[in-house]
């Protein structure tokens, strides 16, 4: 019997200070919001996060997010959107936070290429902007593309509707986004889900995420939506 | 009279056609949703991972809460909303039948790969090359390019909408981008309150102009020259 299900407080302790972490959901969307504020009280710091955008990390727009930023757990975001929130800008401006921004179509698939074993993608996508210096231009059929270079984390922080005890997941509609990708790039997978089932009860063409690349499964007794 | 975002959102809405798959993005482009015309069907594409929004559910923050907990796991659903179906600006939405949800890198396939149909974006600047500038102003916030880049770079057709010049006269349609690029030689169409231009080969070609806009009047509020098509359309007013 296989049986991924454990505590958040022994799920978490995998992340150490200095760590990068991948952080599913798209702002709070499909965010795993209950291991976050977990997160808020651990003693780790220095993160690189690698994340759709940071709505999950400060209360600007969100009251349900975690306060991360304020609490100096986060010295780096990897991050396609930010939003113009004050706090981001003002600990970016300080040199509080490095940031890279990669823009969200390929930040998606340099995650997939990651946990896919693929050395990077080709994308046209920033061909003539900023995203393109210091990367390689390759020409394919007289078309120019970016080598965008594979993306891995120490951890996975991802967020389901419903698991089963092997990590078998399925979201409810729009908030999968980076969540399955992200699951499949990073050494320890911890998923949090809204509603636990015993392992079968999900139908085998229903499941999203592939139990096999989840670690931990996380049914919190008080789910943070 | 309408206000010159009425104008530009419903000109472009008239640019659809049954069946068309479209990405709009934040502020005048989603408001060309409101003037598709009835008889058709649109496809919205949202790049956070849905296709086929129907309508938005708003509300202000405690009676948004107090929906969500409403329509939260099993409780809610495609077709009345639920926490968990969002559009990209994070607004909750129902879809139309024949919808559906998928993550963010079968979004972006269609996006890059050429499935849809029309991009529809806001601009900040717009060169006769075709290139396009919107998602940053030297000096400004940081806020991210998010998905216009990827957004452009596949679409059959780019459509730009913003006001033909910025709020203090200067112009938008310049011989050259000045502010960082959003992508090269991307933009197919755009639509001002004061006119339609295509953008080929190196030229502004106005196809459409607002009622009343002399040819004049338009080439001193750009800054690249103009090349006036043989048969130039009248845009539509939208009454308020």
């Amino acid at each position: 019997m296989i049986d991924k299900v454990t505590k958040i407080e022994d799920a978490m302790a995998h992340i150490k200070s200095g760590d990068t972490v991948m952080v599913g959901g798209f702002t709070v969307s499909g965010a795993p919001l209950t291991l976050l504020h977990y997160l808020e009280d651990m003693d780790v710091n220095n993160l690189t996060t690698i994340s759709e955008d940071v709505g999950f990390a400060h209360q600007t727009f969100y009251e349900n997010s975690a306060n991360l930023l304020e609490k100096k757990k986060i010295s780096k975001i990897i991050v396609s959107f930010v939003g113009g929130a004050k706090i981001v800008n003002d600990m970016i401006s300080s040199g509080e936070l490095q940031y890279e921004l990669v823009p969200q179509g390929t930040l998606a698939e340099r995650i997939r290429a990651g946990g896919s074993g693929l050395g990077g993608i080709l994308t046209p996508t920033g061909v003539g902007t900023v995203a393109q210096e210091g990367k390689r231009v390759i020409e394919v059929d007289g078309k120019e593309y970016l080598l965008e270079l594979p993306l891995h984390a120490n951890v996975a922080l991802v967020k389901a509707w419903k698991a089963d005890h092997m990590g078998n997941a399925i979201f409810k509609y729009s908030a999968a986004n980076f969540n399955p990708l992200m699951a499949m790039a990073a050494d320890v997978v911890i998923l949090e889900c809204e509603e636990l089932v015993e392992t079968g009860e999900i139908n085998p063409e229903d499941v999203k995420l592939p139990g096999v690349f989840v670690d931990y499964v996380v049914r919190p007794e008080e789910v943070i939506l | 009279m309408a206000d010159n975002r009425a104008i530009i959102a419903c000109n472009i809405a008239q640019m659809f056609k049954n069946g068309d798959f479209v990405n709009l993005g934040v502020g005048i482009p989603t408001m060309a949703s409101n003037y598709i015309p009835k008889d058709i069907t649109v496809l919205l594409h949202g790049e956070n991972g849905q296709v086929g929004q129907d309508r938005t559910i708003s509300g202000t923050r405690p009676e948004m809460a107090a929906w969500e907990k409403k329509h939260a796991g099993e409780d809610g659903d495609w077709k009345i909303g639920h926490k968990d179906l969002c559009n990209a600006g994070n607004t909750n939405v129902t879809l139309i039948p024949g919808g559906c949800c998928f993550d963010s890198s079968i979004s972006f396939a269609m996006a890059r790969g050429g499935h849809l149909d029309a991009t529809v974006l806001g601009g900040l600047q717009v060169d006769i090359e075709g290139n396009l500038a919107n998602w940053i102003v030297p000096g400004k916030k940081m806020t991210g390019m998010g998905g216009a880049m990827d957004l452009v770079s596949g679409a059959k057709k780019v459509i730009v909408a913003m006001e033909h010049c910025s709020k203090d006269g200067t112009p938008k349609l310049l011989n050259k981008c000045t502010f960082p690029l959003t992508a090269m030689k991307c933009v197919s169409t755009v639509v001002t309150e004061l006119c339609i231009i295509e953008c080929k080969e190196g030229k502004f070609i106005v196809t459409g102009m607002a009622p009343g806009v002399t040819k004049e009047e338009l080439q001193a509020k750009t800054e690249a020259p103009l090349t006036f098509a043989d048969e130039i359309k009248e845009m539509i007013i939208p009454e308020e």
